[in-house]
């Protein structure tokens, strides 16, 4: 354990917070322009401070690194303890790094409440970050509930027209799944007599029945967040009437949330159930990649088709997670992390669309290449990342999780690699129908290139898939070490005699 | 004979007698200067809370033969019930005068009135003594009844006031019904000896329980839940608002008081009895006021219904204490309730403090409807409401995931973890109506957009009680501790 002398974490999680409640204290309608400099500001300096815990890590230490620890409630022996390990150490400067380029993409586009958006992603910001350092279980509960605050209201009154429905499930939806965590998190707080600490959770020994029990509690939360097949169906809704950076945010980082608690809680607290429901889960992860795939493939509405393709992703990311081997679940968490460029820069280019024609229906398009060929250049790149093509971060995860399921059983690894040719299906049909081919439509010749603020936000995605997908080893190296303890965790048994 | 009164009785005392001061200088007082009645009546609640905090904590006083007992449990509900009538005051104001509830015949009696419940209170919060607690709750209750009915010429208010007085006074019979066969089962009124008593009973043991049976069914009248939940959602619709905050907010913390005192500290040893009747009535709560407020489109009925579910997770905790025999996580259980009852309060002022500062003369704010827009309407407000909101659904890091925190917390200690699975649920179906209010603000266009028009002190006082919810949301830690110990104290003596 590395104690560390500066509070890098916790300034990672309170500086985006305090920027938002200063962007909505000082924020007025008749200001905007004052009120995105600031917020643009107060992203970028949330961005450079977690840049420092990258810097910082070191790739070789186990246990938690830059560990914060003060008592928080002592009547619940709850800790405001903070600490990242391999596993969670790039979803930090990730979620500020997607925060930046969220506020970027709404600098124009949003025009009404400019302040309160912006407070609300700053805001967000900080707390999705901090789940991701939380390690007293208390600690990451109340962070993990506290965003759907922030992010109930964005979908709900910058959204489209079916806005308040698709608010009101995603909100209720999750909650469901995460007060059913609530009951689990404080069985598991009595049984380890009154310690919330997720440490010495690890540790406890419970009786097979007790870990299905608290297995499928935890499952319920995070099978819904991440989301998994059958209870993936808040997502569509979300994501379609989201705005743009809703969606973004959504897709990137907070289905990532329901990932990360499978790692820390589900797979290391209740070891032995998670190889006794792996067929399950397996399973489950399989229909979410060929079955959501198909789906996918069928889908008229752009942002519904990537809402689908993401739940197939996801799908392989827990996939990778119940294979039990190291190139599986390293591969699935650099899917994680790849899925959220590749994710952010798709729904950045619907936007980018959406904002000239108003419309997502690929019929409504057809041969934008004609008239917006910087775009069209930017959108096949992701949509080639989408499907996974070597060179691409959407490659590397891929990969490495289909070795990993080879090597578990080929049958399954086969089941896996399909998601490679739906991945390709869904998205190259859609690239070819809304990029390619000729003009069809009036609004289409009338399009306007992207201008310099849409370049630039998709330049530096672009430059991110790509980097990520020649030169993985920065990822791969800082989880290296703490994946393979995670797994010599989860292979012994924990059951109490 | 002793005459030197003992400090701890100096709060009861005092404001008594503030009260009969403060009746004498309002006979003098026109309508125009009837803010000193109300700037005396915020005086003498501050007085008292000085003298509160200035009584023992650390022990249990017991005095009047044993009939009074201050400890810290009573400290803390007592210093919470001055700031729910306070802030209700300053909520309440400009309402009531617009209401003209304040002038004419009646002069000030509005103030004298919430202050001689407030004395009731007191005494059911320090009643060592079945019929001192009685006495306590005959005094609140009468005096809110007639606070009910003090607009005597709105039809609403004086239906609400027939049906609270009808059904009160039936709850009251009851409850003196049980009491009576207590008495006749253990042959003492004084709690002490009746926990003492209540363990040796063996023949008159069925008028026992038939007595504790009485007394449940007259304490889930007051506390407002299933099923003798009936009065509250017409009661406090058809109240005036400002006496709907009167009834909502510090009676319950009373009601809890005298839960307790009768229940955990009185009838222990027949835990197992009054727990199981406990559970009914909090599952039922918890199931017909979450569904049926979902079907509300008045705010204040909804809000009704929302207590009701809201009293019967507050119950989960007291029916948790004792569980196989063992009471080792006894006080944990009971001052996870007495957080909740606090939260509840807290959050119930801040509600109803909205509605009182969208009502303007003539206009009542009491629809859903009336909230659409808030938040274009004034950003600020709609932020409280969202705190508040949140904080009912148990929304971390809202004060209210914490009171629900500690309860599931007690519920699964106590080993009826299917118990909390079904608390959860239920919570879950209460959460829609609370988002409903936040779409409402912040999702709809405002129907009346005319601007806020709320004297200063209203405003500072909501924006306070507001952001309290998410400090002590964020920071929960000591007033936790304090009710702990509160609660581990008077377990003890």
């Amino acid at each position: 354990m590395m104690l560390s002398n500066s509070p890098l974490l916790s300034l990672s999680i309170w500086l985006p917070i305090a920027f938002g409640i200063v962007v909505l204290a000082l924020g007025r309608d008749k200001n905007p322009g004052f009120v995105r400099i600031l917020a643009l500001i107060g992203s970028l300096l949330s961005f450079a401070v977690t840049l420092p815990i990258v810097d910082g890590f070191n790739n070789s230490a186990h246990g938690m690194q830059f560990v914060e620890s003060i008592s928080w409630i002592s009547r619940f022996n709850a800790f405001y303890a903070l600490g990242v390990d391999g596993i969670s150490m790039w979803l930090v400067p990730l979620t500020a790094f997607i925060t930046v380029i969220v506020v970027i993409a709404a600098w124009e586009v949003i025009e009404k409440n400019v302040a309160q958006y912006m407070g609300a992603f700053l805001i967000l910001s900080g707390l999705m970050i901090g789940v991701f350092c939380a390690t007293d279980g208390l600690l990451f509960y109340v962070f993990f509930e506290a965003t759907l605050i922030p992010m109930y209201i964005i979908v709900g009154v910058w959204g489209g027209p079916n806005r308040v429905y698709a608010a009101f499930k995603f909100f209720l939806y999750t909650l469901m799944g995460s007060l059913l965590t609530l009951v689990a998190i404080i069985y598991l707080y009595l049984k380890s007599d009154s310690s919330f600490s997720i440490q010495t959770w690890h540790q406890l020994p419970l009786t097979l029945h007790e870990q299905i029990m608290l297995f499928v509690a935890f499952l319920m939360a995070f099978a819904v967040k991440v989301p998994m097949w059958p209870v993936h169906t808040w997502l569509p809704d979300a994501h379609v009437e989201a705005p743009t950076g809703g969606s973004v945010v959504l897709a990137a980082i907070m289905l990532k949330l329901g990932a990360y608690g499978f790692l820390r809680f589900s797979l290391p607290i209740a070891p032995d159930a998670s190889h006794y429901l792996s067929g399950m889960m397996i399973t489950l992860s399989l229909i979410a990649v060929i079955y959501i795939g198909l789906v996918a493939l069928v889908q008229k509405d752009m942002k519904k088709l990537v809402a689908y393709s993401s739940i197939a992703h996801m799908g392989f990311v827990t996939l990778g997670f119940f294979m039990f081997n190291e190139l599986a679940v390293q591969g699935a968490i650099v899917q994680m992390i790849s899925h959220g460029f590749i994710s952010a820069a798709m729904f950045l280019c619907i936007g980018v669309l959406y904002d000239r024609v108003h419309s997502r229906e690929i019929a409504d398009y057809g041969g934008v290449v004609n008239t917006m060929p910087k775009f069209a250049a930017l959108f096949v790149l992701f949509s080639m990342a989408n499907c996974g093509l070597p060179a691409t971060s959407g490659f590397v995860g891929e990969f490495m999780v289909i070795i990993g399921a080879v090597k578990f059983n080929f049958w399954i690894g086969m089941l896996a690699a399909t998601a490679l040719i739906f991945g390709a299906a869904y998205s190259l049909w859609m690239v070819k129908r809304v990029v390619f081919g000729a003009i069809t439509h009036d609004h289409v010749a009338k399009l306007t290139d992207l201008n310099k603020r849409e370049f630039f936000m998709l330049g530096v995605l672009a430059i991110a898939v790509i980097a990520m997908g020649l030169y993985p080893a920065p990822f791969t190296d800082a989880m290296q070490v703490s994946v393979a303890d995670l797994l010599k965790h989860v292979a012994t048994s924990k059951i109490a005699p | 004979m002793n005459l030197i009164i003992p400090p701890s009785l100096y709060p009861e005392l005092f404001l008594l007698l503030s009260i009969c001061a403060i009746l004498l200088v309002d006979m003098f007082l026109g309508d125009a200067k009837r803010n000193i009645t109300y700037a005396l009546s915020l005086l003498a609640l501050g007085v008292c809370g000085v003298l509160t905090m200035n009584v023992t904590n650390d022990t249990s006083v017991y005095l009047s033969n044993n009939m009074f007992v201050s400890d810290a449990m009573s400290n803390l509900m007592k210093m919470f019930s001055y700031i729910a009538v306070g802030v209700t005051f300053i909520y309440g104001r400009q309402y009531a005068t617009d209401r003209s509830m304040t002038s004419g015949l009646l002069g000030g009696e509005f103030y004298t009135l919430a202050l001689f419940s407030l004395l009731g209170q007191m005494i059911m919060i320090s009643g060592n003594n079945l019929l001192i607690i009685y006495l306590g709750l005959e005094l609140m209750s009468l005096a809110l009844y007639a606070l009910v009915a003090l607009r005597r010429d709105n039809n609403v208010s004086t239906e609400a006031a027939m049906k609270y007085f009808v059904l009160g006074a039936l709850a009251s019979g009851f409850l003196l019904y049980g009491i009576s066969m207590l008495y006749g089962a253990t042959g003492t009124l004084n709690l002490n000896e009746m926990s003492k008593m209540a363990s040796a009973v063996t023949a008159n043991k069925p008028i026992l329980v038939f007595g504790i049976v009485f007394l449940v069914a007259g304490l889930a009248f007051k506390l407002g839940v299933v099923p003798f939940h009936m009065w509250v959602p017409d009661v406090y619709q058809g109240s005036p608002t400002v006496v709907t905050l009167l009834l909502g907010g510090a009676p319950k913390l009373a009601a809890f008081a005298i839960t307790y005192r009768l229940l955990v500290e009185g009838l222990s040893s027949l835990a197992v009895d009054w727990q199981q009747m406990l559970m009914v009535l909090a599952v039922m709560s918890m199931a017909v006021g979450n569904i049926t407020a979902i079907a509300q489109t008045n705010l204040k009925r909804m809000l009704a219904y929302s207590t009701i579910s809201q009293m019967g997770f507050m119950l989960l905790g007291l029916l948790s204490g004792v569980s196989n025999g063992s009471s080792a996580f006894a006080a944990e259980a009971y001052s996870a309730s007495m957080f909740y009852a606090i939260t509840y309060v807290m959050t119930t002022l801040g509600t109803f403090g909205i509605i009182l500062m969208l009502s303007r003369a003539g206009f009542e704010a009491e629809n859903i409807a009336d909230l659409k827009g808030l938040n274009k309407r004034s950003k600020w407000f709609a932020f409280i409401m969202l705190l508040l909101m949140f904080s009912l659904a148990g929304i971390p890091p809202l004060m209210g995931f914490y009171a629900k925190l500690s309860v599931l917390s007690a519920v699964v200690a106590a080993g009826q973890v299917w118990l909390a699975v079904a608390a959860v649920l239920f919570s879950l179906i209460g959460a829609f109506y609370y988002l409903r209010i936040v779409k409402v603000m912040y999702f709809d266009e405002p129907v009346d957009a005319s601007p806020i028009n709320a004297h200063m002190d209203l405003k500072l006082v909501l924006s306070v009680n507001g952001l309290a919810v998410l400090a002590l949301g964020m920071m929960p830690g000591s007033l936790l501790r304090s009710c702990v110990d509160a609660i581990k104290i008077s377990l003890a003596s």
